[in-house]
């Protein structure tokens, strides 16, 4: 019985006359969808299983899906009978296309069966000549199909000998995804022995030695294991000492490596093909020659069987010399390997007469981290997920490590200037450091954008083409734009007569998620504001002397350039004056909040909306009372309509109350803070209400200037007396012209049953609702029709905007790329651009 | 002529001692009078409007979603609702018919009407109530209401209270209340349709065809639709004399179809990009399609491509282009793309150059950066063209006051040294060459109205 080595992900053909049994053999070894036939196909496109006519349709066809399944990294079989070498071709360069290893399997069957298989299959016989001709193609092909670049070719000889096949996948060289270390990954070491050990010494590996007191292995007491980036030898003092300890390291399994662009050509030239002997090469093959054949050919052997790039920890890691970009991790092929290696050149040089790099970094968006050398920089950074750890120790830098998954870099100093360095070191960042360029694809949709153990959110097409304008015609800068607040859900309507909203059904809604205690916090009545403060502009890429931004639930500017200024340097003495950074051991904070008062924002909106109704209103219900009692008084029977008419009088002019409570000084500004989002040291969803109101008094008490408090009240859902208290309290309230209150649970962040519940519900007030459905509206009649709503829509909104705006502060905490973080942020925007009902 | 007043209840047909109430799509109308006697009558005309219904009507979805929000005016205001109520309630007294006062009906009377809150909306301002009335012969009354009493800075509301009074007869009254009251207002609460136009003729009948404003009434109660317009206008009898005031007012509202200072820049810009011998065009910001019409009517230009912030300009511009028309050679000559200039977008490379034609003052200052990032830096075109007003040239301009901008959206209008210092720092960084030129009439002292750069890539 042989078995057939297929790669698990990759392109296989089928060889074999009509007849032959190629898709018998495929549906018994492969699943269903990964066959694809060019029968079927025909099928597909000419409704006709035999029709040759539609051959060019079908497998235009055909390479399609398999180019999107390969694109997946699908395995991928190809039954048709491939016969003719063009055929095969096709594939081939399909199968590069999309950098995938591509086998050939061929059912060499003799000529009778497959005729008199032929003549069984009825409607779908094909003439004899036919399969005669494809027997004669295939006896051709069999000579040099070997050499038409295929990864292997099996072939399967008569009935016996396809009958006896099994078929084992297996993994790709690069796939160690079960390896989840923890790894050092070491830069590019350059036969720099003295630094290597040392780098070693000081990661807690313990060396070995032989008899002549050379290092052959070395090995940690926890288990981590070394990875080396590739670059081992040339230009330094000791590149036979640095490859006989990576190799007995690598030997032993407390190592992996990846070659490096010297490797190869060091393999090269020892394999007798003529390379140019610079950069180092030559002093190599000196010190190889005066090891001895024995060592230079296991020295070979070594750095030829190194695999273009490693995959690991489930996809999390990969490591390339040159790194690699998203389409070619876990991929095999030529030019994968030339840029795991070389890293994308195209023939330009630059001043010293390098090769000008491609910065790959730069627009690198995969989720995997890649940690790679080659280009000796100044520092390690991370760029978008990926950071260089050459730091030019055999150009008198240092030598590096990066612990993973800590993240953490080790380095050590190089002992001295192995080698002058053609060019000076140059920064990670690159030429042009350009960390707030974002691309339209990073905000063309569909986006699934991950919320880390949250899940993910997805975001449309129309909703991110619905945000693009606001985003770039009215928000701040995408760098300063860390958060914006998710929408909120007001309550269920209220039943009770007299009210649309009441506390009992936000406590209704936290009960029925489990959960007992909640904070009341009163409801402010200003803008929403989001307030960053940065005492290190450099940490947001901001011109020196910034200071930090407000900014409204929208992403827009909430006052002009001065007075922001002024609001943030008394913000900043406040949060020095109670030592705000200490305790949050960062340089910048961001504060949830609110701004008083409304007016400064709404303005406009309070003149040219509320104020206008307001004064239409009364003037005309006015009018009308006193032509009804005109009427009346003449005897006419008006008295309902009066009535009514005098109550809505009323309205009107308690309409004008509740809109001249939000008129207030502009120059008088406050900023209500009750909630610490972020700082350097985390992002605070997790801390209970209590911490995020206790910071907010002590800013009001340093403070209240520009500070304002927040009253709260805490609430236990099994006490009956909490909960008639919190009412009370409400009412209050209310009652004495508040907006309402936003209901929340004690701990903050919490998991229900069905996932992350509400952060939030709001109960507002019965006089402050007047501003959203009218004055009019505590009407019975009017308030009937009101209640019904829909508030579903609205909360599973508000918990994928919350979701996004916690990734965006969890993604700012630990420094990630900016694009990152804008994706989030603006996935709060496309979603509210989606029309959801304006009252709610 | 001695008239007994109480005949008003016989010409309306409503009983002088009952209270009506009718009912209609948006609420409740009501009748009834205060004040009846031989020497004066007085008929009340009420309409209670259902707020809630008027919101939760899917039918009423007339004017800019205005009656999308419970806070809203109509209920309040003598708008088309009261035409609506007008037009139902008093039907039969709006056509000059009366079988016991027929005399009466086709008189013109001492009439006096109060409206207690009209809206007047649009430039026209507070004039429009006595354009409207005086001409038919009512001498008007109109007291402006406060936006609130209490905050006196904020002065008067669009609101005020109206008294005509004037011999009229009261067919001729009611249908131009039911005309006019949308009219002062400018909008319906209603679908504008075909049947409006019609409406309009007939309403207008004896007193339309040679009112001096007779443009603005149409054009403003046909809901701006210019094709109803014609329709309209199409059905009046007109007399000679109404040909001579066409104009003022249309003009005023619509004076933006000639503008010369447009037509330049964009023939500038297509000189500027033959010069550049750019043939493959991407006109970023590019609207609703202005330039891309000339681009798309000159073959030199071989790949045309616009893109805009905003998805509703890029519906205008493939209207404009007809682009649903065209046939698969010109769709692929011609592409439109939703991008914003902020983000870099691969699908501009590849370009020979790029138009920014008034659009970078239409971005933040603090976010230009991006764009010149995003377009100097990632696309990277041969050439790039961008025009911006000349913040100079603004003295010359004598409506507008001094230190404002052209436009309510402008972040910023530069002059021409902020415009050269801003373009030799971008040239300087990304390696072009920049030469101006200026678009306009160009005044000795404050140079042109548009000024223009254009930028090309220096070759090593």
């Amino acid at each position: 019985m042989s078995e057939l080595l297929i790669p698990e992900s990759g392109l296989v053909l089928l060889i074999g006359v009509s007849g032959s049994g190629k898709s018998s053999f495929a549906a018994r070894h492969f699943d269903k969808f990964e066959v694809l036939s060019s029968d079927y196909f025909r099928g597909l496109v000419g409704n006709d299983e035999t029709n040759q006519a539609v051959t060019t349709p079908a497998f235009e066809a055909l390479h399609f899906v398999a180019g999107k399944r390969l694109e997946a990294g699908l395995l991928t079989v190809i039954d048709a009978t491939n016969v003719q070498r063009s055929a095969r071709r096709g594939l081939i360069e399909l199968a590069r296309e999309h950098d995938v290893l591509v086998s050939a399997i061929v059912l060499d069957l003799p000529i009778s069966v497959c005729l008199e298989r032929n003549e069984g299959r009825g409607e779908k016989t094909v003439p004899r000549g036919a399969i005669e001709r494809q027997q004669q193609q295939l006896r051709k092909s069999l000579r040099g199909i070997r050499k038409e670049g295929f990864a292997r070719v099996h072939v399967l000889s008569g009935i016996a000998g396809m009958d006896a096949a099994s078929i084992r996948r297996h993994r790709l060289l690069n796939d160690f995804k079960d390896e989840h270390g923890p790894f050092d990954v070491i830069g590019d070491v350059h036969g720099c022995l003295d630094e290597l050990l040392m780098l070693l010494e000081r990661l807690g590996y313990s060396v070995s030695r032989d008899k002549a007191d050379r290092a052959v292995d070395a090995s940690h007491p926890a288990g981590r294991r070394a990875i080396f980036v590739g670059d081992l030898v040339d230009r330094g003092p000791e590149s036979v000492g640095v490859l006989r300890l990576a190799m007995g390291m690598v030997n032993s399994g407390n190592a992996m490596a990846v070659p490096g662009n010297h490797e190869d050509k060091l393999v090269r030239a020892l394999r007798g093909t003529k390379v140019s002997l610079g950069h180092g090469l030559e002093r190599t093959l000196q010190e190889l020659e005066a090891e001895g054949p024995e060592f230079t050919r296991a020295a070979k052997d070594f750095c030829a069987a190194l695999t273009s790039h490693l995959v690991l920890d489930d996809g999390n890691l990969v490591i390339a010399h040159a790194g690699l970009i998203e389409k070619y991790q876990g991929r095999a092929s030529r030019r994968v390997r030339a840029f795991a290696l070389y890293g994308q050149v195209d023939g330009e040089k630059d001043e010293y007469g390098l090769p000008v790099r491609y910065p790959w970094a730069k627009d690198y968006r995969g989720a995997a981290a890649v940690l790679y050398g080659h280009t000796p920089v100044t520092e390690v950074a991370w760029i978008n997920n990926t950071a260089c750890l050459d730091t030019g120790c055999v150009f008198g830098g240092q030598l590096t490590a990066m612990r993973y998954p800590e993240r953490e870099v080790v380095a050590v100093d190089a002992l001295r200037t192995w080698s002058d360095p053609i060019r000076p070191l140059q920064s990670p960042h690159g030429p042009q450091r350009e960390p707030g360029l974002l691309t339209m694809g990073d905000v063309t949709g569909p986006l699934h954008l991950e919320t880390g153990d949250l899940g993910t959110v997805r975001i449309s097409a129309q909703q991110a083409a619905g945000a693009l304008e606001t985003m770039s015609r009215y928000a701040i800068d995408p760098r300063w734009l860390r958060y914006l607040p998710p929408t909120m859900s007001p309550a269920d309507s209220s039943t009770r007569t007299g009210y649309l909203e009441h506390p009992d059904e936000a406590f209704a809604y936290y009960r029925k998620q489990g959960i007992n205690e909640l904070v009341c916090e009163e409801k402010h009545m200003g803008s929403r504001a989001v307030m960053l403060l940065s005492r290190d502009p450099a940490r947001f890429d901001a011109p020196v002397g910034w200071l930090g931004t407000v900014h409204t639930r929208t992403g827009r500017q909430f006052v002009d350039e001065m007075t922001e200024r002024l609001l943030l340097q008394r913000a900043h003495e406040i949060c020095d004056s109670i030592g705000l950074w200490d305790e949050l051991d960062s340089d910048w904070v961001i504060l949830d909040g609110e701004l008083l008062p409304w007016s400064l924002k709404a303005e406009s909106l309070i003149k040219d909306t509320y104020a206008s109704v307001g004064a239409a209103g009364i003037k005309a219900t006015g009018a009308a009372v006193r032509v009804l009692e005109r009427a009346a008084a003449q005897g006419l029977d008006v008295g309902g309509l009066l009535e009514r008419t005098g109550t809505r009088h009323g309205n009107a002019l308690a309409f004008r109350e509740s809109y001249r409570r939000y008129v207030g000084d502009p120059g008088d500004l406050r900023f209500a803070s009750f909630q610490v989002l972020a700082a350097e040291s985390g992002s605070f969803e997790t801390r209970e209400h209590g911490w995020h109101l206790g910071i907010g008094q002590r800013l009001v008490a340093a403070g209240a200037d520009l500070f304002a408090p927040t009253n709260w009240l805490r609430v236990q859902l099994d006490d009956a007396g909490s909960i008639a208290a919190a009412v009370q309290w409400w009412e209050e309230l209310t009652a004495a012209g508040g907006e309402g209150m936003v209901v929340k649970p004690w701990q903050n962040l919490t998991r229900g049953g069905k996932g992350v519940v509400q952060p939030g519900i709001k109960v507002r007030g019965r006089e402050y609702l007047r501003l959203i459905y009218g004055a009019d509206y505590l009407d019975e009649g009017n308030l009937e029709r009101l209640r019904h709503r829909a508030t579903d829509r609205k909360r599973s909104r508000a918990l994928q905007e919350y979701r996004l705006g916690l990734e965006a502060l969890r993604l700012t905490v630990a420094g990630e790329p900016l694009w990152k973080v804008h994706q989030m942020v603006f996935g709060v925007l496309a979603l509210e651009s989606e029309p959801i009902d304006p009252r709610l | 002529m001695d008239i007994d007043a109480t005949a008003l209840s016989h010409l309306l047909r409503k009983h002088p001692g009952k209270v009506q109430a009718f009912s209609l799509p948006i609420g409740q109308a009501h009748v009834f009078y205060p004040e009846v006697s031989a020497e004066r009558t007085t008929a009340a005309l009420m309409v209670e409007v259902d707020p809630i219904g008027l919101v939760r009507n899917k039918r009423f979805r007339g004017d800019s979603g205005m009656l999308d929000y419970y806070i809203n005016d109509r209920p309040f205001v003598a708008s088309s609702l009261m035409s609506v109520a007008i037009g139902k309630v008093l039907r039969s007294a709006m056509t000059g018919t009366s079988e016991s006062y027929p005399e009466l009906a086709a008189a013109e009377l001492p009439l006096r009407i109060g409206l207690q809150v009209i809206s007047t909306r649009g430039r026209d301002g507070q004039d429009l109530a006595s354009r409207l009335f005086a001409p038919l012969g009512w001498s008007v009354e109109q007291e402006p209401i406060a936006l609130d009493g209490q905050y006196p800075q904020w002065g008067p509301s669009r609101y005020s209270s109206l008294v005509l009074s004037g011999q009229v007869r009261l067919d001729h009254a009611l249908r131009q209340l039911y005309v006019l009251l949308p009219v002062l207002d400018d909008s319906k609460h209603y679908w504008v349709n075909d049947d409006e136009a019609a409406k309009l003729a007939r309403q207008g009948e004896g007193w339309l065809e040679n009112h001096p404003e007779r443009d603005v009434i149409s054009y403003r109660y046909l809901a701006h639709q210019k094709d109803l317009v014609a329709l309209a206008t199409s059905g009046m009898k007109a007399t000679p004399q109404s040909d001579d005031s066409t104009g003022s007012a249309w003009e005023g509202e619509h004076s933006s179809a000639r503008a010369p200072l447009r037509v330049q820049r964009a023939e500038a810009v297509l000189t500027a990009l033959k010069d550049c011998g750019a043939q493959r065009v991407v006109d970023v910001g590019c609207g609703p399609g202005a330039l891309l019409r000339r681009l798309q009517a000159d073959r030199f230009f071989t790949k045309i491509m616009g893109t805009d912030v905003s998805a509703r300009s890029l519906e205008q511009a493939a209207r404009s282009l007809h682009l649903e028309e065209s046939s698969d050679a010109e769709r692929a000559r011609i592409e439109l793309l939703h991008s914003s200039a902020l983000y870099s977008d691969d699908r501009l490379v590849g370009f020979d150059a790029v138009v920014l034609m008034e659009v970078i003052e239409h971005i933040e200052p603090s976010r230009l950066g991006a764009l010149v990032r995003s377009i100097f830096g990632s696309v990277a075109p041969h050439s790039v063209i961008v025009t911006t007003p000349n913040a100079e040239f603004n003295a010359l301009y004598p409506d507008l006051a001094a230190g404002t901008m052209r436009h309510d959206d402008h972040r910023f209008e530069w002059t021409r040294s902020e415009f050269r210092q801003w373009a030799e720092s971008v040239a300087a960084d990304f390696n072009y060459q920049v030469e101006y030129r200026g678009i306009g009439g160009e005044s000795k002292h404050h140079g042109t109205s548009t000024q223009m750069a254009i930028f090309r890539k220096e070759t090593a």
